[in-house]
């Protein structure tokens, strides 16, 4: 095969050696427009994976490569004047001059050609004279700009501004610095290449950045300005610059990665944020797996091609995934400096979603165990202390002391008992109605005198009890859910009641727009609710200001028109429905409220509001948000679905308002669990438990007894 | 899992006695349900009329559009026309409904494709409530799709999910949204879930050519779903084994060739 390859970094090179390697007739030639030694950047880093793959695809380049690395186990977190060190991390990198050089003597070794300091002029010049061209030319990668539409190319920001320094400061771990200015917080990523020099990258959010005069300082005075900033942890030591300016990343996608016998590799094709430092080894990882499909498809190009597509594209989503969460994490990171060391520190080590509780415990045993320890104790741990994971801390609110930060949720008041003995600290029946034409269905449950055998049962099994207080508003008089949601009675229905007369979906009555006596009645019907939930024996009370039923149909411009008071200030009604419930509910009680913090539509609830709305909820007596989404319109065109989804909103919220969080969002595991307790992005975590074979093996009935069984 | 077939209702040139043979055949068994895929500007023989054969030639199989694209259709004739198939197939209609991926089929059909998917909350929201056109209220509706609001429309109005395939990877990722979303409108127990592939057992280039030409709207993407055309027992009892293993209900292995041959191959490979 005749195969040009267009750019000559790490991506390139390693394809040229692995085909050439694979069959020593092939005619591969590396075309570079820069010098063979010019170069940008520092060190790159890579993973123990990719050196694996390396190690099978190419031992003779693994061993040169892995002669020369730095390796470190270890990741400092330099905050708040601490140093919390994580151990177990297996990073290694490289100097990307001499990651190079190795791979352009190794290409030559094998017969590759190397043109230097040559520019593609025409692509498709290059694609006619060629059976395959390759364009392993970066970021800016001009082949994908030619077919930039028919790749459905698309390049953005993504995070923070940055520069990308070194230093003579040798670093003896991954090391991120956060520091505070007195205009905003800065990071710093840093880690060692070789035995003289580390990478050292700046990085701030973009009005941080300008707060700073980055933005009119050239390239001596921002480094200058940077090595002020960080004179204490560079310790004496200069920061050096190659070209080292500020920038934005650059995030690309594209939907095709080939088009005809062109195709892209690396940084061409896709960008991962360098927070998560798996830039080189995507395009490594690229090169190894085309070398392989044509291997696997030796005369069908389009097949080898369409192959490496299927086998790398999915890995590639999940890696920008995790860095865009990485990338986002750091733009937002000074909403958390205001939290302890520890749980700062876990926090920035499952940034990505790719690091959990679990398998941080794996890597580093002891990290986690005094993690664990902090946390149960509430930050007043001993040395050498053990505990139980953050699922299992404690947490109290007023004379609410929960055993642990685990709530379990039931539409069916009589399973409480049941979750409660199955290990929950908070079991919540929901939702409930103050009144029968609050309800959502006939058998929407209603809070009247006979709470009190199920709270005990509660108690007797040591958990706490909690109601979901909820008005169905324009969500009422509907079929129960076994068959769907929001489908009306046809018959034996009730009259609805909303802020405006709108629908709530489709063949759904028009309800009321509720007039004054109608406010009235159901403010007081809730607190009436609240005294008997409280005479009862409930622990724990929540009103519902979610899922578009009444009060949250109040919350939301897309189903509250009312040109009165009760419109022009939409929060006002459900503040009157909070201060009559606080106002009955006992004092030292906990009154948490479920919170739809956006509408997930152009026109209704935005986040920004909602968390506002969060802040003035907690002022009103509200100690807990459960933070919820959606469901405020039937059709909401930004609904999102899949593991953890309320997680982000309700990390949102809990670091903005510093209001304590319950977050749902179909969270089925411990791990998860105790991940985001310990990372606190909530306090408390709403478990769904799937049903499980094993279960239904275990718990059937008693094993047999044990007995020998007689062999001959 | 159940694993059911498809029927070659939208590959070009299908004699359509050839559906009614091939129902028949499925019949005989392994598999639980014959199904249809649905378009309009396409060489194809409608879902409804290509189910409703198939139920005349049939007792044991279940019958189930995976998908029908609802919008296209008006809906109390929607809702007509599944309530008289499920009749005439005496109660063994499942129905999946979704809005298709196709902007030539609402050109030719005459229906905007802006507020598609409000149009099928409507159709699903009618099914539901019966409307006095004969249809049962515990007719079994799925919803497909891969985005937030066809997730909420699912979990609002069906009894499941139906993906519209790719490996069980992909299945499992969408399931995971299926059973948060079921979760989220206060669904008691879990959706059901359906998957899809491809196959050809022998003639694989004609199946390839195919679905090139079926998903060519798609630019790129038809090169590489005729790459995951399952082309061998092997290949395809493992695509099973994946989708039993995240959790799919029913898998409906739709064939690209049009040869009763295929239905064969595939029943000995599933014995």
């Amino acid at each position: 095969m005749r195969i040009r390859i267009a750019g000559a970094g790490p991506a390139g090179l390693q394809l040229a050696i692995l085909l050439k390697k694979a069959d020593a007739s092939h005619d591969v030639t590396v075309v570079e427009r820069n010098a063979p030694d010019a170069t940008f950047g520092w060190g790159v880093v890579f993973s123990e994976e990719t050196l694996g793959a390396l190690r099978d695809a190419d031992p003779e380049t693994h061993l040169r490569i892995s002669d020369t690395f730095a390796r470190w186990p270890t990741v400092d977190i330099r905050y708040r004047g601490r140093l919390l060190r994580s151990r177990g991390h297996a990073f290694s990198a490289i100097a990307r001059r001499l990651l190079l050089e190795i791979l352009q003597r190794r290409a030559t070794d094998l017969g590759v050609v190397l043109r230097f300091r040559t520019e593609v002029a025409d692509v498709a010049e290059l694609a006619a004279d060629a059976d395959v061209v390759v364009a392993a030319d970066g970021v800016n990668s001009f082949v994908r700009r030619a077919y930039a539409d028919e790749l459905g190319a698309r390049v953005e920001a993504q995070g923070c501004k940055y520069v990308w320094f070194g230093t003579d400061l040798v670093l003896d771990a991954f090391t991120f610095i956060f520091k505070q200015t007195d205009v905003g917080l800065v990071q710093v990523h840093a880690y060692p290449f070789d035995e003289r020099t580390s990478t050292w990258i700046v990085e701030c959010p973009e009005d941080t950045w300008r707060r700073l005069g980055f933005d009119a300082m050239d390239e001596a005075e921002s480094l200058a300005a940077c090595e002020a900033l960080f004179a204490e942890e560079l310790d004496g030591h200069s920061l050096l610059s190659n070209r080292s300016l500020w920038t934005s990343f650059q995030l690309v996608r594209c939907d095709s990665w080939h088009r005809g016998n062109v195709v892209l590799l690396g940084d061409a094709a896709h960008t991962a944020h360098f927070s998560i430092g798996s830039g080189t080894k995507l395009a490594m990882e690229d090169a190894i797996a085309l070398s392989q499909a044509f291997v696997r498809h030796p005369d069908r190009i389009e097949r080898a091609l369409v192959d490496y597509e299927l086998e790398r594209q999915p890995v590639v989503e999940r890696f920008q995934q995790a860095a865009g969460e990485s990338a986002a994490y750091f733009t937002r990171v000074e909403r958390y400096a205001h939290m302890e060391p520890m749980p700062f520190a876990f926090n920035l080590l499952t940034r990505s979603g790719r690091v959990t509780h679990a398998n941080l415990a794996q890597r580093d045993p002891q990290f986690v165990r005094v993690l664990d320890a902090w946390f149960h104790t509430g930050g007043q741990s001993r040395s050498g202390a053990v505990a139980p994971p953050p699922m299992f801390s404690p947490w109290r609110a007023g004379a609410v002391a929960l055993r642990n930060r685990v709530v379990r949720a039931t539409a069916d008041a009589k399973r409480l008992p049941e979750l409660a003995a199955g290990g929950a600290g908070l079991v919540l029946a929901g939702p409930v109605a103050a009144t029968p034409d609050g309800r959502i269905s006939h058998d929407t449950p209603v809070l009247d005198d006979g709470w009190e055998a199920l709270a005990d049962a509660v108690h007797a099994a040591g958990a706490h009890v909690g109601v979901l207080l909820t008005h169905a508003g324009r969500r009422g008089s509907t079929h129960p859910r076994a068959r769907g949601a929001d489908i009306p009675l046809r018959e034996g229905g009730w009259q609805l009641l909303a802020p405006s007369a709108i629908p709530y979906a489709a063949r759904m009555p028009v309800p009321r727009a509720m007039t004054a006596a109608d406010m009235a009645a159901v403010r007081d019907a809730l607190a009436g609710a609240a005294r008997r939930a409280a005479r009862a024996g409930i622990d724990v009370l929540e009103l519902d200001m979610g899922h578009g039923y009444l009060l949250a149909s109040f919350l939301s411009p897309a189903s509250n028109r009312r040109d009165d008071e009760y419109g022009g200030d939409r929060l006002r009604f459900p503040l009157e429905v909070l201060d009559a419930v606080r106002e009955a509910w006992p004092e030292d009680r906990l009154l948490a409220v479920r919170l739809g913090v956006m509408d997930g539509t152009r026109r209704g609830l935005q986040l920004r509001e909602g968390i506002a709305i969060a802040r003035e909820l907690a002022e009103h007596g509200c100690g807990l948000v459960d933070v919820v989404a959606g469901q405020t319109l039937p059709e909401a065109p930004r609904a999102d679905y899949r593991r953890g989804f309320l997680t982000s909103l309700a990390d949102r919220v809990r670091a903005e308002t510093r209001v304590p969080t319950l977050v749902g969002g179909y969270l089925t595991t411990p791990d998860e669990v105790n991940t985001i307790i310990g990372a606190g992005r909530a306090d408390l975590c709403l478990l769904e438990v799937p049903d499980t074979e094993l279960e239904r093996q275990v718990l059937a009935r008693p094993p047999e007894p044990v007995a020998a069984v007689a062999v001959a | 899992m159940n694993v059911g077939i498809g029927l070659p209702n939208t590959i070009p040139g299908t004699d359509g006695r050839l559906l009614v043979d091939w129902a028949r055949h499925a019949d005989a068994g392994p598999f639980s349900t014959v199904a249809t895929l649905d378009r309009l500007a396409y060489d194809s023989i409608d879902p409804f009329c290509a189910l409703a054969a198939a139920a005349a030639v049939t007792d044991r199989v279940a019958l189930a559009t995976m998908i029908a694209i609802g919008p296209l259709r008006n809906t109390a004739l929607l809702v007509k026309e599944a309530a008289s198939v499920d009749a005439v197939a005496g109660g063994r209609l499942t129905l999946g409904l979704a809005v298709g991926a196709r902007l030539d089929d609402y050109e030719t059909a005459g229906v905007p494709h802006s507020g598609r998917g409000a149009r099928l909350s409507e159709q699903l929201a009618a099914l539901r409530d019966g409307d006095g056109l004969g249809v049962r209220r515990d007719l079994r509706l799925l919803v497909g799709g891969n985005t937030g609001p066809a997730f909420a429309r699912m979990a609002r109005y069906a009894d499941g999910y139906a993906h519209n395939g790719g490996p069980p990877r992909a299945f499992d990722r969408a399931a995971a949204g299926a059973r948060a979303a079921w979760s989220d409108l206060g669904r008691p127990g879990r959706p059901l879930l359906w998957g899809q592939g491809y196959f050809a057992l022998g003639d694989e280039d004609a199946g390839a050519a195919y679905l090139r030409d079926y998903y060519a709207f798609t630019g790129p993407f038809a090169e590489r779903i005729a790459a995951g055309n399952l082309t061998s027992a092997r290949a395809i009892k493992d695509f099973v084994r994946g989708y039993a293993e995240a959790g799919c209900d029913e898998l409906i292995l739709f064939p690209t060739v049009a040869d009763a041959a295929q239905l064969d191959r595939l029943a000995e490979v599933l014995a």
